[in-house]
């Protein structure tokens, strides 16, 4: 696939430390970490040391200061992939997570923290869905409580990336009870081991298998006031803006995961024979192909032009809810089309393929439900 | 002490090479180029050189078209100090690179030439030879260990049989082989601190070199395909095909 024109010699070479990785620390173990249900640490602290966990954060404290496009790059390569669990565990440190605190973070909050997690020391969450608020965040119920010198925290947390075995936990809650909605929310930093955090259960998901997911609990758990990120009350306001970050990373993985599965199908299809030819030599499976690769790779010029109208600071809330809507349904089109032309193949466990579907699946649904993106899109078509 | 390393912009080792319809040659078209996989492991033994305090500085240098830029990038982020491009969209066999080559080392003075053992596009395993012999320097190819020391080389080579271990002065023309090392990772930060490193771009006529080919390509071909294997039932039956029907042994 020909470059975007935003793209540079520096991204190619990006491109092919990252492929290098995964050729040789990701793909090789990513089915003994799909059965462990966690990335080692080892290897997070590893892609801290290649530079790659703090692309867009300052050089001050081991960043790149590299701009948006760079992180798509980064983004997209890693998602070449065939291990979603291991893409997400990392895309939720770089890109979902850890922004909170490059974002809002104090002085002293930078200080204490960001160094170690752009080295992988620190792996990071972010804690904004509850059992009963998850699209809708404006919603949630957890509670912040000001008492003395700290915050006391209560409430439940549902479907946390990296909340099982995470160091340091983003975390929204209701700091104003009297306010409802999307007044009166705020984030804070909770370390691993505060006394009343604990993690209520380790989730079993359909796919992401190698990636942890959790339930949290939080019973009277007290943090220094200085733990609160960025401005009381305007949380809310935080986490949207973060959103965007968010969902260009995942629209990356989507687009990285239909260049993998269209790359495994082709070869596939290649050498698979029936009826006298290859399946390849069938129009209808090729031409099949064929319009799907048209259709990623009109996503992913989509997905660069949104990376690029970040790197202007321009407003696009449409783009990028579009983008994530647009990616998330298409990752399931090619992988539900991918795992068909593998035929009995692409139902085995033993294949990438299969593995695929079911991390795709969740594309369409985390970060932002394709019906929710539709929505913020929709809102803004007739303005 | 100045270590040169000549590095060839290649079609990437993962890329299944097609041959052009016209028999010409073969495809380059939206094809990935990489960086020669043998001259990486040169670039990465004289990057540890210097980080072992026995070479102050190290000069890449590739001959071709403008876009192995790119390619001199990437030495860059590995650790070289500088790089020179000599532009030629001419096509250059090792003749003509050696002779740029000599060029090269009379204007930067290196004490070593370290050299890929031979190009995996058209695995010709020349250049460093002739090199040596314009210069009329000494060389020790197929490198698996180097050693300088008080103003000489000491380098085990792969033989056939064995390893052969060489001792040279300097100067000297290296060629390396697969084993000599594994080259690191490109990280992120090197790679935008090579964006800055400084890049010069000379032509062959500035170095007074003719690089017209010596040699004319009359015309390239595909391998003949592979058929399918048979299964033998047992040891037997192998070496009575292996005698009657193949007929080798
Ligand atoms: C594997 C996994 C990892 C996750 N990781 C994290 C994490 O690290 N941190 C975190 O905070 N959250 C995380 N999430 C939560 C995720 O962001 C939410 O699941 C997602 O936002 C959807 O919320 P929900 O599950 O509550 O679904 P709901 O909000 O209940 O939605 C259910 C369905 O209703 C649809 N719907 C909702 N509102 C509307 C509407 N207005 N119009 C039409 N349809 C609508 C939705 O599109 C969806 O199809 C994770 C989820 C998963 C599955």
């Amino acid at each position: 696939m020909a470059d975007a024109v935003y793209t540079t010699p520096e991204h190619a070479q990006l491109r092919d430390t990252v492929a290098r990785f995964l050729a040789e620390e990701v793909e090789p173990h990513g089915a003994a970490w799909e059965a462990q249900g966690f990335v080692p640490r080892a290897v997070i602290r590893a892609l801290g040391r290649l530079g790659l966990l703090g692309i867009t954060y300052p050089p001050e404290y081991g960043g790149a200061g590299a701009d948006a496009l760079t992180a798509v790059v980064f983004q997209e390569a890693l998602a070449r992939s065939t291990f979603g669990g291991f893409v997400i565990t990392v895309l939720v440190h770089t890109d979902m997570a850890s922004p909170h605190l490059a974002h809002a973070g104090s002085r002293p909050q930078l200080d204490r923290y960001l160094r170690r997690v752009i080295a992988g020391e620190l792996v990071t969450a972010v804690a904004v869905t509850e059992p009963d608020a998850g699209s809708d965040v404006a919603s949630i119920r957890t509670r912040a409580r000001r008492d003395g010198d700290g915050w006391v925290l209560d409430g439940a947390k549902m479907f946390i990336t990296n909340g099982v075995h995470g160091d340091l936990y983003f975390v929204a809650a209701r700091t104003d009870a009297e306010s409802r909605g999307a007044r009166g929310i705020s984030m804070f930093v909770v370390e691993k081991g505060t006394p009343g955090l604990r993690v209520g259960r380790a989730l079993d998901k359909q796919g992401w298998r190698s990636s942890d997911t959790a339930e949290l609990v939080f019973e009277s758990c007290r943090i220094p006031a200085a733990n609160l990120l960025g401005e009381e009350n305007r949380g809310f306001y935080a986490i949207m803006r973060n959103f965007q970050t968010e969902r260009i990373a995942l629209a990356a993985m989507a687009v990285g995961h239909c260049q993998t599965a269209l790359a495994l199908t082709l070869d596939w299809v290649a050498n698979r024979r029936a009826f006298g030819a290859t399946l390849f030599d069938k129009q209808a499976i090729r031409q099949r192909l064929a319009l799907l690769d048209a259709k990623v790779q009109a996503a992913r010029a989509f997905l660069y032009h949104c990376a690029w109208l970040v790197t202007q600071e321009r407003e696009c809330v449409r783009e990028v809810s579009a983008l994530k809507a647009l990616t998330g349904e298409l990752a399931n089109e090619v992988l539900y089309a991918c795992q068909q032309f593998h035929g009995g193949m692409g139902y085995m466990r033993e294949s990438a393929i299969e593995r695929l579907v079911r991390d795709a699946r969740v594309l369409a649904i985390g970060g932002g439900a394709t019906e929710v993106m539709l929505e913020e899109v929709a809102k803004r078509l007739r303005t | 002490m100045k270590v040169l390393v000549p590095i060839k912009r290649v079609i990437d080792y993962n890329v299944k090479v097609r041959v052009k319809a016209d028999g010409t040659g073969v495809e380059t078209a939206n094809v990935k180029m990489s960086m020669n996989p043998f001259d990486e492991i040169a670039v990465e033994e004289a990057v540890r050189l210097k980080e072992a305090g026995v070479a102050t500085e190290v000069v890449v240098v590739s001959c071709g078209v403008a876009a192995c830029q790119e390619t001199l990038r990437t030495a860059l982020a590995i650790g070289a100090d500088r790089a020179l491009l000599v532009e030629t969209d001419a096509e250059l066999q090792p003749l003509a690179v050696a002779k740029l080559l000599k060029a090269i080392v009379a204007k930067e003075g290196p004490q070593i030439a370290l050299l890929g053992k031979q190009a995996i596009d058209d695995d010709a395993n020349q250049t460093g030879q002739m090199l040596a012999a314009l210069l009329g320097w000494p060389q020790a190819t197929f490198a698996s260990k180097v050693k300088i020391a008080d103003g000489k080389a000491e380098v085990t080579r792969e033989v056939d049989g064995g390893l052969e271990t060489v001792a040279t002065k300097l100067p000297v023309v290296i060629t390396v082989d697969l084993r000599l090392n594994e080259p690191r990772y490109v990280t992120l930060p090197n790679i935008m601190k090579a964006k800055k490193k400084p890049l010069e771009t000379l032509k062959p006529d500035a170095l007074g070199v003719d690089v017209a080919p010596r040699l004319a390509t009359l015309k390239v071909a595909e391998p003949p395909k592979r058929k399918g294997g048979v299964k033998v039932p047992d040891a037997a039956a192998l070496v009575d095909k292996l005698r009657n029907e193949a007929k080798v042994i």
